[in-house]
């Protein structure tokens, strides 16, 4: 968030709704109505006191309603842009004519109210929609009391209670008493799964949040008798590395009950609830929980109706944009895309990958204009002060009176003034104010300052805008340090002003300290090859490569097979209906007619070298060698099907997996419809020990096709023997309906799996049904094995690049939510099965959205790299005890002659390396520093904290 | 010791975890005592065990690495 606040090419725009849009994909005016925030934001510097001051009291939505804000406000401390905002309909100006307390206290003079309400035209290329849900409100449902109980909360509510921003900083309590509750319930799917609140699709996500919420409540509550009880019909733990959390979740004693609740009435003396449910064995039973959570579920977003009128966008029944399988975030009106739960209910992972999928498919509409309109600063030359002594510059700001209200502000800067080679010393109202900032660099020009030193807030916001000051004056960014003397001092020691300025001192003594110590430092430049290679020519591999290409990458598409297509020649149809063989011929022709792509067929990967921006590979193509240099590889290269070694499979020809079962269905119609009974097995291979995860596809695939047999023929008895049934999302709808044609459901369980058996010539299926409690025997005219899919053999190809991969075998991606297609490897990115089982439309967004992070390396033709890296000095001797514990695989070995004898020392590869230091805290010889953060520089802070302690004892 | 012991506490907090929540706290005004001094590192394994025994050896009452 703070990154898209701070990006030099983003402008955001607050407090803004689309009115109209006119135009053409790639000319499009779009006009906006900008409401008035009634605070300027170049002069707003959120220091709060405008809030404090404020009156009057305000119900806090991000809060849900639980504690108060002020009528001027932020929703949340780490809101962006940070800037205070008054909420007209409950300021007392506003509505009453007086008051104006925060005109009065603002520092700064930012408050207007009379800013008028804007209307401004914006011409765009592209426009993506990522409006969000609206999660599901029970109130009115009267089964759960809702509003009548206190101790009955929602998902999100519960969220907050357990937050340590939110009203009880993280202390758990029972709203009712305030006391910590014991027994916790959660229902799930409160508005989803249930067509008599509209809602007949699954939220998708509901199930994982409350099992991390029980879970997460062990840690905030005391005693071993506390006890988490989730109400569920099908858990659906169907993302990567769930199946295991919620495994963990059982063995660590969380109750899964698998009941739909009908009431939840009122506890004793009101107090809590009680929850009426029935067991799956039929019996009526009553229980008390201190705290229910109502894992509500998502509602497409209050205006959809409004926005597809706008757009000319379809809708689904559920008011969900309507979207394809194979262009997942494109809509009906060309040059607008949607992305995140606005296309359906979806986790976090999915909606970052979809919006990356959003960016590829908008940029395709600018790349005649790519460049054009992005901005890059210019800076003067930069002065060498490298024979110079060091002049120290010290900026001790007071940030209004966030700093000066609890640290003495001119004590510090004269101490300050004390310390060795400080120059000059000033105290700034607010050191980051554009005009301090243009005097600050006017005083290192005038004091010939070369060090300089800001006591102000903190390095992680506000380092980049004073290295830039020192560059605007001429110096090297790197000769700045900063004393964090407000987040890490006079905002945490309110109560203790004389010890906050002690520290004060203590803080600027080290940064001085330190800054003597600091040298220029060069961010480094590569070039950058601006070629792709593509792993894989599947869907996703073939996706990522045409996308490429469209965004004119030259790129290599390497097969191993040869044919592209993959797994999806040996599909039929996506649960939506669509076909998959024409799609994917379509696809092919478009791959192998790209006059920016070239496709190896039989052939692969041998050897890499390079690294992010600079690869290079020799890829033998039917014998012969060809040698590729790119900038970024996407990894798309597939899973398989899992062939069961139980269930009698191999044994008779009527039973067969799934891909075999379509091969049947595409080929043999006619005699599939005369089957006077099919059988499905799910979780054959997946969800067991050896293979903890769920293989996603499977329940919606046997669902599919159980309709598709239903529709051959109604007479046909077509059984589905499950575990869970895991139709996420809209797919919900298949399940409702195949139980509507009379698919029976039987379920069983991992304990008590069903036994397949012949008899003569019969194919025959026991399996224990849960509710009689009896084993029943279905004779099988087909039996459909709804196998796993398992990761391909990669071993060589892992070796090469070095990636890593779960316990399971699929890759493993950067960050499992925010960075779901980059791998661990820069440069390297992830698309479709060999992450983790998924449907088309979800392996699509993920090409799609690895073509959009692959850009951002491959836009430019030079890449900036960080300066802060890692550097071997004289006294590196080789032992290379460094070598391995880098965790990025920076570092190498060399042998190198010196008057005729070979020494060895290490080299690292600064694209590579990452600052972090392990090889430096490794060395036992200092032969290998941090820049900026050199043994010295750190020795040099310890020794200030040294220095005053000794004075303060003394 | 007396009764008003206040010990000096040498903090090396890692610039992408425990720093970050370090001055999360401050902007969430979470108030703890003044004893302890910070460094900054880009990781607390970069933390060389030679800075945090010095650190000991010389008064200091305490070191935390955070990361």
């Amino acid at each position: 968030m703070v990154e898209c606040g701070r990006h030099l090419n983003i402008e955001l725009l607050t407090l803004s709704e689309i009115d109209t849009i006119s135009g053409q994909p790639g000319n499009f005016l779009v006009t906006l109505r900008q409401h008035p925030r009634y605070v300027d934001m170049d002069k707003c510097i959120a220091c709060g006191l405008c809030s404090q001051k404020c009156p009057r009291k305000v119900p806090d939505e991000y809060q849900m309603g639980v504690g108060t804000r002020k009528a001027i406000y932020i929703s949340y401390n780490q809101t962006v842009p940070l800037k205070y905002v008054i909420d007209k309909d409950h300021c007392i100006y506003f509505q009453k004519g007086k008051c104006k307390a925060c005109e009065k206290f603002c520092p700064t003079g930012a408050i207007n109210f009379d800013e008028p309400e804007e209307v401004r035209t914006v011409n765009v290329g592209s426009v993506i929609l990522a409006p969000g849900y609206k999660p599901f409100d029970p109130t009115g449902f009267d089964i759960y009391n809702y509003e009548q109980l206190p101790d009955v909360v929602t998902g999100l509510e519960y969220e907050r209670l357990l937050s340590a921003s939110g009203p009880f900083q993280g202390h758990l309590v029972q709203p009712s008493t305030g006391r910590e509750p014991k027994k916790i319930a959660w229902i799930q799917c409160v508005g989803s799964r249930n067509k008599a609140c509209g809602n007949g699709y699954c939220s998708t996500v509901c199930c994982m949040y409350a099992v991390k919420q029980s879970l997460v409540t062990a840690e905030h509550l005391h005693g071993d008798d506390i006890q988490q009880t989730i109400f569920y019909m099908d858990l659906r733990a169907h993302n990567k590395e769930f199946e295991r959390y919620y495994n963990d979740a059982m063995a660590k004693g969380v109750r899964f009950i698998r009941s739909r609740p009908h009431s939840v009435d009122p506890g004793e003396k009101n107090i809590g609830a009680r929850i009426y449910y029935v067991t799956e064995d039929g019996q009526q039973v009553r229980e008390d929980f201190d705290l229910v959570v109502l894992s509500v579920g998502l509602e497409a977003p209050a205006d959809a109706l409004e926005l597809a009128a706008k757009f000319g966008l379809k809708l689904d029944q559920y008011r969900f944009a309507d979207t394809s399988s194979f262009a997942p975030v494109l809509t009906q009106r060309e040059g607008v895309y949607v992305c995140g739960a606005f296309s359906g209910p979806k986790s976090i992972p999915r909606s970052v990958t979809d919006a990356s999928a959003a960016a590829t498919a908008a940029a395709k509409n600018l790349v005649t204009a790519r460049g054009t309109l992005t901005k890059e600063k210019t800076y003067p030359p930069e002065r060498d002060v490298s024979g110079e002594e060091p002049r120290v510059g010290v900026f001790v700001c007071s940030c209004g009176i966030n700093i000066a209200n609890t640290v003495n502000v001119p004590e510090v800067v004269d101490y300050a003034k004390t310390l060795p080679y400080v120059q000059y010393v000033e105290n700034n109202l607010f050191s980051c104010s554009t005009d301090t900032q243009v005097l600050m660099a006017e005083k290192i020009k005038e004091h010939n300052l070369n060090r300089i030193v800001v006591a102000a807030c903190t390095p992680r916001t506000h380092e980049a805008l004073f290295a830039d000051t020192l560059r605007e004056a001429g110096l090297n960014g790197y000769l700045l340090e900063m004393a964090n003397i407000r987040n890490q001092n006079s905002w945490v020691h309110q109560q203790s002003p004389e010890a906050a300025t002690a520290k004060a001192k203590d803080q600027v003594r080290m940064a001085v300290a330190k800054a003597l110590r600091d040298f220029p430092l060069q961010r480094l430049s590569v070039a950058v090859s601006q070629r792709a290679l593509v792993i894989g020519g599947g869907l996703a591999g073939m996706t990522a490569a045409l996308d490429l290409a469209d965004r004119n990458y030259e790129t290599v598409l390497v097969e191993k097979s040869d044919k592209l297509g993959g797994n999806a020649w040996f599909l039929n149809k996506t649960w939506k209906g669509e076909d998959i063989r024409t799609n994917l011929q379509v696809l092919i022709a478009k791959v192998e007619n790209h006059p920016k792509i070239k496709v190896l067929k039989q052939a692969e990967v041998k050897s890499v070298s390079g690294s992010v921006g600079n690869f290079q590979s020799d890829i033998i193509v039917a014998g012969r060698t060809e040698t590729v240099s790119y900038g970024i590889a996407v990894l798309a290269i597939g899973a398989e099907e899992y062939k069961p070694n139980e269930y009698l499979y191999g044994q008779d020809a009527r039973i067969k997996t799934h891909l075999e079962f379509d091969a049947e269905l595409r080929e043999r119609s006619a005699q599939v419809a005369k089957a006077g009974s099919a059988v499905f097995i799910q979780c054959v291979g997946s969800r067991e020990p050896e293979r903890m995860y769920c293989s996603r596809v499977c329940c919606t695939h046997s669902v599919h096709s159980a309709i598709k047999l239903k529709e051959l023929n109604p007479d046909m008895q077509v059984f589905i023997l499950y575990r869970d049934i895991r139709t996420y999302g809209k797919r919900e709808d298949l399940y409702t309906k195949a139980r509507e044609l009379g698919v029976l459901f039987i379920r069983y369980d991992l304990e008590n799996k069903p036994k397949v058996r012949k008899e003569g010539d019969n194919l025959l299926v026991e399996v224990v049904d849960p509710i009689v409690q009896m084993p029943v025997t279905i004779p099988a005219d087909y039996l459909v094995l709804a196998s796993a899919i398992v990761p391909r053999q990669h071993e060589q190809l892992m070796e090469l690049y070095k990636y890593n991969v779960n316990t399971d075998g699929f890759i493993n991606e950067a960050h499992p939510k925010l960075r779901p297609v980059d791998s661990l490897v820069d440069g390297l990115f992830l698309a479709g099965l060999c992450h983790h089982p998924k449907p088309i439309n979800e392996s699509v967004s993920q090409a799609m959205a690895a073509v959009s992070r692959a850009g951002v390396i491959l836009a430019k033709e030079r890449m900036s790299l960080d300066a802060i890296k890692s550097y071997p000095t004289e006294k590196c001797d080789g032992c290379a005890l460094c070598v391995d514990v880098c965790p990025y695989m920076a570092i190498k070995v060399e042998e190198y002659r010196d008057n005729g004898q070979v020494h060895r020392r290490i080299v690292t590869d600064k694209a590579l390396c990452k600052g972090c230091g392990l090889c430096a805290a490794t060395c036992p010889k200092d032969g290998v520093e941090v820049h900026g953060f050199t043994m010295e520089q750190l020795q040099a802070q310890v020794d200030a904290v040294v220095a005053g302690f000794a004075q303060a004892g003394a | 010791m007396s009764a008003q012991f206040e010990p000096v506490i040498l903090g090396f907090l890692c610039n992408w975890c425990a720093y970050a929540g370090s001055d999360l706290a401050g902007v969430s005004r979470l108030q703890y005592p003044p004893n302890m001094r910070v460094i900054r590192t880009m990781c607390s394994g970069m933390v060389h065990p030679r800075l945090v025994v010095d650190a000991l050896e010389r008064g200091l009452d305490g070191v935390i690495v955070m990361g």
